[in-house]
């Protein structure tokens, strides 16, 4: 068996568990803030976005998508100011990297937005963590003090005319304002609801502005990207999915913890090489990637590699990295029922498909592991989740029914088994 | 809440305490978020008497403020008790037993979810993820987490609030 530490490669834990996270001069010390004074120094907007588009970097929050693109169409769009926000609202279920990044390595994330900022001209940035980080968000604040209080925000950073500074704000408890759009509404102090795109954020975002949004991990990779360039950042990982992700283990596997590999890791390597495998003598089940929002794979998917498109062909998807890992003495079903509340329960009620859709798909599992229903509720269920996945207005519906269409294609048994033709019909 | 109901008699202390923290954002574009979060933290919730005032001061729609209000889980427009259990209900924690924990909650504190406890100590309520999902099951109390929860180990805490109380009383 291979090492751990062979397998992994640490570029967003770089200092994590080695540097004081509330200490600036530890971060300077290891390097920390050199990157933004070559951005702000010796580098031109448009050289930091080739090298960041060169990089092949994409958004760790989940829709992969390119980094430096987003930036591109910011830095072009017409009006002004611009903003630069970073997502640190992580409430998918099973993922905690971004509370690790926060907690352990802050300046990482501060740098890397103000280099963004930098790229498309932005001076103002908001940092948006969610209400139940209350530890991360007094860590943030005091980071971005010192930050300021050593010249790498506010005026004249690094002694040039460049002026960038950070406003932390904090979520209230709504998994929705994860979705960049709600976030944004969220910001503007009013309810977290999504809005339609387009235009997308980089046109009109913050008040209408042209803005960034990216998430935790995606702004940690940014100082390594411009302190060692965009060739050593696509030599890590696949062809189409550069550089490393942070995987967050919870469930029925004995290493609970966060792992950053190289993209594109199998799925094995993840749980049962790091992971440690399956405890109490239990035999893997199915892990669930990507959070609730993720599908459920089954062990004939282990050797799947984790990146997006490996992923995609699978039906499942990468999401936010999480890893849910469930051993045989638990029952698919359940897991997917308890899917099913919380998409019930966090969906922001915009959208009627979303809103109701959430519902009905939570009531007819219930039928559904309860014995009580039939062929023709099965085929609504299937019928449903299709129909959401294509025409609900953002990622909390369209992901909503991942759980069940996974489990369908690969635990039909499951299902079966407990539907019946002889069941009385009921509304579901 | 009728929308036409008038500025309450507020306490010329709560009122003065309200200004304060309007005051402290009056020059931060859609603060409302914020100042409801510090609000319920001087009051534990927020009342219709508050919300109304809050609306005056910022020259919004009381609507817009309670819309925001019951959006988010965080803020409450009903008073709570002294303490707040959220116990996580997600995916990792229903896996590693969330149901046995809450349902241990229940019987120790003789409450149902979204319930007070008659002393006022206890609020008990479910949550979506806590993001400590390493440490699954896992609830937090106020501000602070805790996780690897096993019965005893929830009785315990639950206990250490109480006598928390008891210290305080005598």
């Amino acid at each position: 068996m291979t090492s751990s530490a062979q397998i992994e490669k640490r570029i967003v834990l770089r200092n994590y568990g080695k540097i004081d996270p509330n200490s600036i001069d530890d971060y300077v010390k290891a390097g920390g803030y050199s990157a933004l004074k070559r951005a702000v120094t010796q580098m031109q907007p448009a050289e930091i976005i080739k090298t960041v588009k060169d990089s092949g970097l994409r958004g760790r929050g989940g829709a992969g998508f390119p980094t430096g693109l987003k930036w591109e169409f910011a830095a072009k769009a017409q009006g002004s100011p611009k903003y630069i926000i970073c997502n640190a609202d992580e409430g998918e279920p099973g993922t905690y990297k971004d509370r690790l990044i926060l907690e352990g390595d802050p300046h990482s994330v501060i740098e890397g937005m103000a280099i963004a900022a930098r790229a498309i001209g932005a001076s103002k940035g908001f940092f948006y963590i969610r209400g139940e980080y209350v530890k991360p968000i007094e860590m943030v604040k005091k980071a971005i003090e010192q930050a300021r209080a050593a010249g790498f925000l506010g005026k004249r950073i690094a002694g040039s005319d460049f002026e960038f500074d950070i406003e932390v704000r904090s979520g209230a408890g709504a998994y929705v304002c994860g979705e960049e759009t709600a976030l944004m509404e969220s910001i503007e102090g009013k309810r977290g609801e999504s809005r339609v795109k387009p235009p997308y954020p980089t046109d009109e975002g913050l008040w209408g502005k042209p803005t960034v949004i990216n998430n935790v991990e995606t702004l940690a990779n940014i100082a390594p990207i411009i302190e060692n360039g965009a060739e050593w950042f696509r030599a890590i990982g696949t062809p189409k999915c550069t550089g490393t992700k942070v995987f967050t283990l919870s469930g029925d596997v004995v290493n609970k913890g966060a792992f950053e590999v190289p993209m594109g890791t199998t799925l094995r390597t993840l749980v049962f090489e790091l992971g440690g495998g399956i405890p109490n003598g239990k035999e893997f089940l199915m892990a669930q990637v990507g959070g609730s929002a993720g599908g459920c794979l089954p062990a004939s998917l282990l050797d799947v590699r984790l990146d997006l498109e490996s992923l995609r062909e699978v039906d499942g998807s990468l999401g936010s990295g999480a890893l849910l890992i469930v051993d045989d003495s638990r029952s698919v079903l359940d897991v997917v029922r308890s899917c099913m509340k919380f998409f019930e329960h966090e969906s922001c009620g915009k959208c009627t498909l979303c809103r109701e859709g959430t519902a009905r798909l939570a009531r007819l599992v219930d039928k559904i592991a309860e014995g009580q229903a039939n062929t023709e509720d099965l085929k609504l269920l299937e019928r449903l989740s299709r129909i959401m996945e294509r025409t609900c207005l953002c990622g909390l519906g369209q992901a909503a029914p991942k759980p069940i269409l996974t489990t369908l294609k690969y635990f039909k048994d499951e299902y079966l088994i407990r539907v019946s033709d002889q069941a009385t019909p009921k509304g579901a | 809440m009728g929308c036409c109901k008038e500025a309450p008699a507020l306490s010329a202390e709560v009122d003065r305490q309200l200004d304060e923290v309007v005051g402290k954002h009056k020059d931060q574009p859609g603060a409302l978020l914020e100042i409801l979060h510090e609000v319920q933290r001087i009051f534990g919730y927020l009342s219709d008497d508050v919300l109304i005032a809050v609306s005056k001061k910022l020259g919004i729609r009381t609507s817009e403020a309670y819309g925001v209000a019951t959006f988010y889980s965080l803020l409450s427009t009903k008073p709570k008790g002294k303490n707040i259990i959220r116990v996580c209900v997600s995916g990792p924690c229903h896996v590693m037993g969330s149901d046995t924990i809450l349902q241990s909650i229940e019987d120790e504190l003789q409450i149902g979810v979204g319930e007070t406890t008659s002393d006022g100590l206890f609020t008990l309520e479910t949550t979506s993820c806590l993001g400590v999902c390493s440490d699954a099951p896992a609830m937090m109390i106020n501000d602070k987490v805790y996780g690897n929860l096993t019965k005893e180990k929830v009785r315990m805490i639950l206990r250490s609030y109480a006598e928390v109380k008891e210290a305080s009383v005598s």
